[in-house]
């Protein structure tokens, strides 16, 4: 391992940084992925959406006279002076393979899909590895036990790097796991709209078709007008969605 | 540098008006700009009305057409590909269907064909990064569909096509708003998670130009939700998916029809021949283009491949003169300059404001008018200018948690919490620096309600087509486009490869674009499509902004 490279002076505002073991001097303040780039790596693998939203650039790091390693995503974790850093291009965890309109939410139905859930020895691994914070060993355990809409609801914001996965002493895959308790309970646990059962049935009975057909067919003047003219919903402050 | 809370000094100081004048701000707002005044500052700053960020393309079918300059750069650009490299005789895949790109429209593309009776080994999706890797899983606010009783499909209609300036394609509109509880109900018996009333309903939110509120959320991980079921469904059923494998040109056949492309592995450098009887183009946007120089909230691979090539084979292209800008980037800290900060932010009543602390605009006009508002107010001057020289003004975001009370950010803003606080910044106590940042391409290739485009054999869905939403297009009608098309892209394709018959295989348009190029005197030294964004050495440093 080639710790310095070059004897040349740190600049102030630079930090040094390991990739795989080589030395490079970066900017201070960039993110882990940028430091790559600024280093002159192009990115294939280990890199996505660099927003946090899609587990892509799983990285593993370790600061210099440090035991410990340390797990974080390339994309929002800041880069420390003296950082050993290596991406993790792809996770090999096998997902099992079901038909969800044959699985029934019972107790047991995680546990017969992914049995190896029952191993879990409460090392918490799992959860300190987790770049977003989840309580990744509290939702297998809710998944032991058979509480689908627990494990739903704890795990609901996992981006599926897999970290925990890699960091497991009992093989499992978390990131799997609580794929299955989320579809199990968004499609039998929660309520149905039945607004949404009328509307469709009104759709099939080709109920808007002629209004959608009129305003095809209208001209751009009047439709203009009807646009100006249409009634805003009044929402309360806050109601507001959207990207 | 020292920071105080995550903030350099000088900018501190700027907080401190901020929090001087708060009480004031929050009791008195700035007026909504009359039609007259929006016209005018979207005139003058926004980037699809500037006459340096746009020319007139000079080869092609479209010639003449105006379209943002970093789009003209690469249809003037030789093809990536030689064909000399390329040996047609062997075929590495022979399929019905090929889908290029692996993200949302590809893959409810994949799930409607093996539906309606493409063998599931006679489907391929071909994507340049992994499966799912696409901004349709960056979307944070959700889908629009109307369901409710107060709502009809005739007013989604009405708000789709008078957001895209009444330039959208009527028949794209028609079907996007009659599909989407068609969509939603897909949704529920997949096992999504939607964000629901006690009483079981859909918890719908109102959004910038929709006259009825009628957005379906997952928190603010709406667009992951949806495609981690949607590829979880692809997965069970073991559609065939190649990663790191873009299609890099598309092959036809001696009767003018696409029949196929060739894939580029990106690890190995060989090329794959894939033949294919039908063709789904679902590439997604071009932010990664940065056009106008804005730094953008898109996925890495979101570099316009698609147009590129559907422009190689004769298919042609919409509203590619308009960009989505969205007024609330993020332009502090540098790490994560570009990425999206929520326009429920501001729904919440979080002011902008710049940096003497005073209000300059009303906090809820239309995206384009907003962002051109901010433009402005630091062209005068007065916008907050970061260590790496990127402007921006404040969001005063502490103002959510005074009006709605304590713990409001961190539950119904998640997402965004945990974001600046990994950068020691406390949204609930300090105010967030935003600048408009690229984040939709409005247009791309033309197609119908179909999915077809003029070429046979190339059906397109998603992001990469045209017509949807005219001139722009309104929030959380991207989520419900590549649903609404992806599932239509699948339907229409599984009917046509029933009795399509693909002809010799050739590469010869390429070569006949390139002569195309010599012939109109355009020396370029870009090749296209490019594939990747160029990030290394100072490129990794937030962008040098020209954009002042």
């Amino acid at each position: 391992m080639s710790k310095k490279t070059k004897n040349d002076e740190q600049k102030a505002g630079e930090v040094e940084v390991f990739i795989m073991g080589k030395s490079y001097k970066v900017p201070a303040g960039l993110t882990i992925m940028k430091a790559l780039e600024y280093a002159g790596y192009r990115y294939i693998r280990g890199c996505g959406c660099r927003a946090g939203f899609c587990g892509a650039c799983s990285t593993i790091y370790r600061l210099e006279d440090e035991q410990k390693l340390g797990f974080d995503l390339a994309c929002q974790k800041v880069v420390e002076d003296k950082m050993y850093l290596v991406q993790l291009p792809f996770v090999p965890a096998a997902k099992a393979e079901y038909d969800i309109e044959k699985l029934k939410p019972t107790e047991s139905t995680i546990l017969t899909i992914y049995p190896e859930i029952a191993r879990c020895v409460s090392c918490n691994t799992c959860t300190k590895s987790c770049p977003q914070d989840i309580e990744v060993m509290k939702y297998i355990q809710m998944a032991v036990r058979g509480d689908i809409a627990k494990c739903a609801e704890i795990s609901f914001d996992c981006i599926q790097c897999g970290l925990c996965a890699m960091r497991c002493p009992a093989d499992i895959k978390h990131y799997h796991v609580s794929q299955l308790a989320r579809r199990l309970r968004g499609k039998y646990i929660d309520p149905k709209s039945k607004n949404l059962a009328k509307r469709l049935n009104e759709i099939e009975n080709k109920k808007y078709d002629s209004d959608v057909e009129k305003l095809i067919k209208m001209n751009k003047k009047d439709v203009i007008k009807l646009y100006s003219n249409r009634k805003i919903e009044t929402g309360k402050t806050g109601d507001l969605g959207g990207d | 540098m020292k920071m105080i809370d995550g903030y350099p000094k000088y900018m501190m100081e700027s907080i401190k008006l901020v929090e001087k004048k708060r009480e004031r701000n929050m009791s008195q707002s700035v007026k909504p700009l009359s039609m007259k005044e929006r016209d005018e500052v979207l005139r003058k700053y926004h980037p699809d009305y500037m006459g340096n960020t746009k020319r007139n393309v000079r080869v092609g079918v479209d010639k003449g057409k105006l379209l943002y300059n970093g789009i003209v750069d690469l249809l003037e650009a030789k093809s990536v590909l030689n064909p000399k490299d390329v040996d047609l005789s062997k075929i590495d895949y022979d399929v019905d269907l090929l889908i290029v790109g692996g993200g949302g429209a590809g893959t409810v593309a994949s799930l409607f064909a093996y539906e309606n009776g493409v063998p599931k080994d006679k489907i391929l999706i071909v994507t340049k990064l992994r499966h799912g890797d696409a901004n349709s899983m960056m979307a944070q606010g959700g889908i629009q569909a109307a369901d409710r009783p107060e709502d009809s499909p005739a007013l989604h209609y009405l708000d789709i096509y008078g957001g895209g300036h009444f330039e959208n394609n009527p028949e794209l509109v028609r079907a996007l708003a009659l599909d989407a509880p068609k969509i939603i109900n897909w949704h529920q018996g997949l096992g999504v998670m939607y964000d629901r009333q006690e009483d079981g309903e859909f918890q719908e939110l109102s959004g910038g130009g929709t006259c009825r509120n009628r957005m379906h959320s997952c928190k603010d991980y709406s667009g992951m939700e949806l495609m981690r079921n949607i590829r979880d469904k692809a997965r069970n059923l073991e559609i065939p998916v190649l990663e790191f494998c873009p299609i890099i040109e598309f092959l036809m056949d001696d009767k003018g029809q696409v029949a196929g492309g060739i894939a580029f592995n990106l690890e190995t450098y060989e090329y794959y021949v894939i033949r294919a009887k039908a063709t789904i183009l679902a590439t997604g946007g071009s932010g990664r283009l940065h056009l106008s120089n804005y730094p953008t909230t898109n996925h890495y691979g979101a570099t316009g491949d698609g147009l590129i090539m559907a422009y190689h084979v004769g298919a042609n292209l919409r509203d590619l003169d308009t960009i989505q800008i969205h007024p609330t980037g993020d332009a502090f800290p540098e790490p994560i300059v570009g990425i999206l900060s929520t326009e429920k932010i501001r729904g919440l009543g979080a002011v902008p404001l710049n940096k003497n602390g005073d209000p300059f605009v009303f906090p809820m006009e239309p995206r384009d008018v907003e962002s051109a508002t901010f433009i402005r107010e630091c062209r005068k001057g007065n916008g907050i200018v970061t260590p790496t020289d990127m402007p921006g003004v404040w969001l005063d975001s502490p103002m959510i948690d005074i009006i709605h009370g304590k713990g409001t950010i961190e539950t119904k803003l998640a997402g965004e919490f945990r974001k600046f606080k990994r950068f020691d910044i406390d949204m609930t106590k300090h105010p967030i620096l935003v600048y408009p940042t690229l984040h939709y391409q409005n247009g791309g290739v033309e197609i119908n309600d179909k999915c077809e485009t003029r070429i046979p054999g190339l059906f397109a869905a998603g992001e990469v087509s045209g017509g949807v939403h005219g001139k722009n297009r309104l929030m959380g009608n991207s989520l419900l486009d590549y649903n609404v098309f992806g599932r239509r892209a699948g339907i229409y394709t599984a009917k046509y490869v029933k009795k399509a018959k693909v002809g010799k295989l050739t590469l010869e348009h390429i070569d006949k674009y390139n002569k195309m190029l010599e012939r109109a005197d355009i020396k370029s030294k870009k090749t296209a499509p490019i594939l990747l964004p160029e990030y290394r050495g100072e490129m990794a440093i937030s962008r040098a902004l020209d954009i002042l």
